[in-house]
């Protein structure tokens, strides 16, 4: 097969599946009872997608080990939440401490929350970006990890109570307009970052995560593309967080704290560091696991009189680590490793199945 | 011939202990210019100030009469100072195309002719563009580190230790790139622990021994000097 054939054959796949993922929401959204799980684990899973394939960029294609994911989602779903709370009902969700004057009859449609979400949280990343950045790997880690808890803790915070509600969170966050909405925007952004990536700058990223050194001396500024990756995934992850506080309608502070983090980085290294198809693939794996196939784990199951040792709450969590212990020890690169999705690897397998099966006849 | 890199005085030291020690160098354009010198004499050091990844205590380097002393590394690099680094520094998960795509990172302009020149130089990088450059020889990850930096079209190319760690054969190889490139127009900056081989190609040649400058010649007359022979060739009297 020619090249240009192969590239054609592969758009054509893509654009297959992606009707085929049109279809099943379609089918979902239409046929299917308000209360199912599938709709819950692939809007949840969108969101998280959207939030994996940002932290990847930072973690797995430049190769800065950040945790401070949680913080920049905190960020954007608070200022979503502030600016888009339908100012007839901000009364009722600052019942205690009232509205600041300057919010009070601010309401901003549901579109410019999102990106301001996604731009306060890329402008807090500049602004911490300049003297974090010059840290190195662990380092890194703690230093987003101490931003994440310090924005949290201020969004908790007394002297915020006009601002975030302080510790009792905020409410009525508008809701998903419909049911495709979360989809479109993880869409619209994952396609932003993978033309990123696929770009000269998507490769110097790539090549500071490979070798700072060899790298500086092709002519990569350091300081600046480290500063571009980490203000682009905070702007993703701010629009992930408004995003799921639009899903969850109510947040509060401890809705952002460190576990969340945990639970992206899950995602991707399951997915693969390094890797934007695997850390989507694994998003909706890990949360269809969570929420809905490893369920049963949770509740105290009898058979018969019998009770199923180990099955109560909270079990599901404990398998849930040894799985990932599991991948970590055996499938250290995740699912995906650093390749892309790629229909000519599926087609080649294919191919060397009927070949196969040829030679047996 | 005028002179494209000037340094003067080049003192840089790591934290208190003086690596090189006032060093003087001139490097004519077009002409193949070694730098030899046993390890820790101070070569990868000198040309790392050059290239401005590390920034010397005092110095003055003039490229084409202009200091470059104080500039960040893209800067030198986009005014057509490239360094090959030592031990060949490719990116190992990257393919052969990225790798010298990003070596091309600096310009904007099409990248067509580059890539085919670089091809031309090197038919095996063809071979294997689309392979990863992890899994590639060390002497195929040289060439590639060589293409690499000849993709930002550089003036001055600056190569630490290109032979370190390969075949014979294959460092004939590299040298007689090495002459090929000169060839074309660019100068040459080497630095090698292989003096005889870097030396027999030198239009001029320094040695260096811990952080000073001692000798300096053409390539021909370094050859044949009897202290270079014993110290740096391996000949007894």
């Amino acid at each position: 097969m020619t090249e240009k054939k192969k590239t054609q054959l592969n758009l054509l796949f893509s654009v297959i599946a992606l009707l085929i993922c049109a279809g099943i929401l379609y089918y979902v959204n239409h046929y299917t009872k308000p209360t199912y799980m599938l709709r819950t684990v692939l809007q949840l899973g969108a969101i998280y997608a959207l939030v994996a394939v940002s932290m990847n960029l930072l973690n797995g294609f430049t190769g800065l080990f950040s945790l401070g994911q949680a913080g920049f989602m905190a960020v954007g779903a608070y200022t979503f939440a502030i600016f888009t709370i339908p100012a007839q009902s901000r009364p009722g969700v600052y019942y205690l401490y009232g509205v600041a004057d300057w919010l009070a009859n601010l309401q901003l449609p549901i579109w410019a929350g999102l990106v301001l979400a996604g731009l306060v949280a890329a402008i807090l990343a500049a602004l911490i970006g300049a003297p974090v950045l010059r840290l190195k790997s662990d380092y890194f880690a703690i230093a987003t990890l101490g931003f994440a808890e310090i924005v949290r803790i201020i969004a908790g915070s007394s002297p915020m109570n006009r601002v975030t509600n302080g510790s009792l969170g905020l409410k009525m966050i508008p809701k998903f307009p419909n049911f495709y909405f979360p989809f479109i925007v993880v869409g619209i952004c994952i396609l932003i970052v993978c033309l990123l990536i696929r770009s000269s700058y998507g490769r110097s990223f790539k090549a500071i995560r490979e070798d700072e050194i060899a790298a500086e001396a092709m002519g990569i500024n350091l300081a600046t593309h480290k500063q571009l990756s980490f203000i682009i995934s905070s702007f993703f992850a701010g629009v992930g967080g408004a995003l799921m506080g639009m899903y969850l309608g109510a947040i509060t502070s401890t809705t952002f704290n460190i576990t969340l983090t945990y639970n992206i980085l899950l995602i991707v290294v399951i997915g693969g560091m390094g890797s934007v198809t695997g850390s989507i693939l694994s998003a909706f794996l890990v949360i269809a696991g969570r929420e809905w196939w490893l369920r049963f784990l949770d509740m105290e199951t009898y058979i018969g009189a019998f009770q199923v040792p180990l099955l109560k709450n909270g079990f599901r969590m404990v398998v849930f680590s040894v799985i990932l212990m599991l991948v970590v020890l055996f499938f250290r690169r995740g699912i995906m490793g650093m390749r892309e999705f790629n229909w000519n690897f599926m087609l080649k397998r294919l191919e060397k199945k009927k070949t196969g099966g040829e030679g047996l006849e | 011939m005028s002179n494209i890199l000037e340094i003067q005085n080049l003192v840089v030291s790591y934290g208190g202990i003086e690596a090189v020690k006032g060093i003087d160098m001139s490097v004519p354009a077009g002409e193949i210019v070694t730098l030899i010198g046993a390890n820790g004499a101070g070569k990868s050091t000198t040309l790392k100030s050059i290239s401005g990844l590390v920034k010397p205590k005092y110095a003055s380097i003039l490229y084409k009469g202009k200091e470059i002393v104080g500039s960040s590394p893209d800067h030198i690099v986009a005014q057509g100072i490239t360094l090959v680094p030592e031990g060949r520094r490719v990116f190992p998960n990257l393919t052969v195309m990225e790798n010298l795509r990003i070596g091309a990172y600096l310009r904007k302009d099409a990248l067509k002719e580059d890539l085919e020149y670089v091809f031309s130089l090197f038919p095996r990088l063809k071979e294997r563009e689309w392979q990863m450059a992890g899994t590639l020889s060390g002497g195929e990850q040289q060439m590639l580190a060589v293409g690499r930096a000849l993709m930002s079209r550089p003036k001055v190319i600056m190569m630490d230790e290109p032979s370190l760690g390969l075949a014979p054969l294959v460092v004939k190889d590299i040298f007689n790139i090495i002459q090929t490139i000169n060839q074309q127009g660019i100068t040459v900056l080497l630095i090698e622990q292989n003096a005889n081989m870097a030396l027999k190609i030198a239009h001029k040649a320094y040695v260096i021994e811990t952080g000073t400058i001692t000798m300096e010649g053409t390539g021909a007359e370094l050859l044949a000097n009897e202290e270079i022979k014993q110290a740096y060739l391996g000949k007894t009297k």
